[in-house]
């Protein structure tokens, strides 16, 4: 009797996945958007910089911090709510799971198909737009540039992982997909307005305040990001400055682990969700 | 031993119990239909016995307990869905390549078992152009991959057309007699007729007996006097075969596909003997209450 490895199972899921990736029609849009947009603002960096003498990737890094906030995100919250939904719709993920596999091989390879087809996506968006500027001579801010590649890879993740969770937990495409972009609403507009309101409503101290936010990996991107850029947080106000006051130069490191650990905690209620609900 | 094992199956989705208490063995080699009507749990069954639906009680193959070594128990499993869908993407070669691969197989494999139901012509086609009858065939190719002793059809010919079911069945026949061990569902009773050594009939999700084709048609047809008798045979010699059946005293009748003749209950063979003496080609026949 022939065997498989897990190892080799899941490294024959995630090329599939990523061989469909690549052919889906919502993936190539979000890619062509994204590299498009990257590299206007990074047109528009230089023609600023031209005028008022700021660095190329410093200014770029500053303006595509809120493209990846609203772009990367959709990206994988919905790649991650069509992947399990659709398939078991279709039909093909009861065929998937009458081989021999098990519901964590089928799980892990389409997170790391994916991962790898959103990672080759974000790539051709920083590469055109890093390309540009270093055409132009500019290599100012390189090294924020590429923490920001990095950072927005574990922002594509952590939205993938929460993509996978709805797709795992409910049993429609239309809803799944639906719950995706309710959160990407959530995390995108509300998580902002609702802390202001809140703040101002409740009266919220400052501390909490800071702590509030951290629930939304989005605010604990930008925080990341902005540190990155300026090694302060003056722009995000008496909560930023509460935050660089007690943590310090430990809040980078602090903000990139809770980035992670947003990544993988959604992954196991998808993988309970999953093995609970099975093909259905 | 038995190949497959199930105990007190139960199962529910929700508040609805769609599988009780149910127990069987299927042993080696052997053909069971499962029988009922709509939402009798056929299909449920097949699904738990693969192991892709929780349940209660328990299913092993070969030994293998399905819920705890179900990947080592799915090896001895072939499936074949009621209705197939394949990654719309791939080829025939490449889907075949695929689940070879997920198998631990080398995709040589694969073509050998296309090849096995006359698919290895159209390698390079696209699944989503290929007939309903192509793909069934190509479940079948696929579900014989690794060569597993057990085979778990659900209502394979469901969706096919009578040339297609014919081929099928006559594919299904054929792994039967090379020793495979078939648990299919239908609603067809004369693929239990032509398949089964024994049906399971279940009712509203219980197993209300396990018993033999001929039993399950006393209890379908009690009062049944004569049945349609529905015979294939190509377009040319129906008319003479008209003409030769109602000569010896049949009530005969033409359709699209062939023609339909009124039989007693105990000469259902008596008109394919006839025409099949009297040189007639009866490519297929189907038997109906």
């Amino acid at each position: 009797m022939t065997t498989t490895t897990a190892r080799a199972t899941i490294g024959l899921l995630a090329r599939k996945e990523l061989h469909d990736a690549l052919r889906n029609r919502w993936f190539v849009l979000y890619t062509v958007i994204f590299a498009v947009l990257s590299l206007a603002l990074s047109w528009i960096g230089l023609a600023g910089g031209q005028l008022y003498g700021l660095a190329g990737f410093g200014r770029t890094t500053a303006s595509l911090i809120n493209l990846i906030m609203l772009i990367v995100p959709l990206m994988g919250l919905t790649l991650g709510a069509l992947s399990l939904a659709l398939e078991r719709e279709q039909g093909t993920l009861l065929y998937v799971l009458a081989q021999p596999v098990v519901p964590a091989e089928v799980l892990l390879g389409k997170l790391l198909g994916l991962a790898t087809a959103l990672t080759a996506a974000l790539s051709i968006g920083f590469g055109l737009s890093g390309l540009l500027l270093a055409w132009r001579g500019n290599t100012m801010g390189l090294g924020a540039y590429l923490g920001l590649f990095g950072l927005t890879i574990l922002l594509a993740l952590l939205s993938l992982s929460l993509g996978l969770l709805f797709s795992s937990a409910l049993p429609r495409t239309a809803t799944a997909l639906g719950s995706a972009l309710f959160a990407w609403l959530l995390l995108v507009f509300l998580g902002d307005l609702g802390l202001l309101g809140s703040a101002l409503v409740l009266r919220i101290p400052v501390e909490q305040l800071f702590t509030l936010s951290l629930l939304n990996p989005l605010q604990v991107f930008k925080i990341a990001a902005i540190l990155l850029l300026r090694s302060d947080l003056q722009v995000l106000g008496p909560a930023g400055q509460y935050a660089m006051h007690t943590y310090g130069m430990r809040l980078l490191p602090l903000s990139v682990g809770v980035l992670l650990l947003w990544s993988l905690l959604p992954l196991l209620p998808a993988y309970l969700f999953f093995r609970r609900r099975g093909a259905l | 031993m038995a190949l497959l094992t199930i105990e007190h199956l139960t199962k529910r989705f929700g508040t609805v119990t769609v599988l009780q208490d149910v127990s069987c063995t299927v042993a080696p080699g052997e053909s069971v239909a499962l029988w009922g009507p709509n939402g009798a749990g056929k299909t449920t069954l097949l699904r738990c016995v693969l192991g892709v639906l929780p349940f209660e009680g328990t299913i092993r193959i070969d030994d293998l307990d399905v819920r705890r070594q179900g990947k080592q128990a799915r090896r001895l499993v072939g499936f074949v869905p009621q209705e197939v869908t394949f990654y719309p993407t791939l080829t025939v070669g490449e889907t075949a390549a695929f689940f070879a691969r997920l198998r631990g197989l080398d995709p040589e494999e694969a073509r050998r078992r296309l090849a096995q139901v006359a698919l290895d012509d159209r390698l390079n086609q696209p699944v989503r152009t290929l007939s309903g009858g192509q793909r069934q065939r190509l479940a079948l190719a696929l579900a014989l991959l690794g060569d597993p002793p057990l085979l778990l059809l659900d209502e394979p010919t469901a969706s096919l057309d009578v040339r297609s079911r014919a081929e099928f069945m006559s594919h299904l026949q054929t792994l039967l007699d090379q020793g495979k061990t078939l648990l299919f569902s239908t609603h067809r009773f004369e693929e239990v007729e032509h398949l089964a050594r024994r049906v399971l009939l279940l009712e509203n999700g219980r197993l209300e007996a396990d018993t033999t084709p001929g039993t399950l048609a006393r209890r379908l047809f009690p009062e049944t006097t004569h049945y349609r008798l529905r015979l294939h045979l190509p377009e040319a010699q129906r008319p003479e075969a008209l003409q030769a059946l109602r000569a010896h005293g049949f009530e005969v009748w033409m359709n699209g596909h062939g023609l339909e003749v009124r039989v007693p209950a105990d000469e259902k063979a008596a008109p394919l003997l006839l025409l099949s003496r009297a040189g007639f080609e009866v490519t297929d026949f189907e038997l109906h209450a």
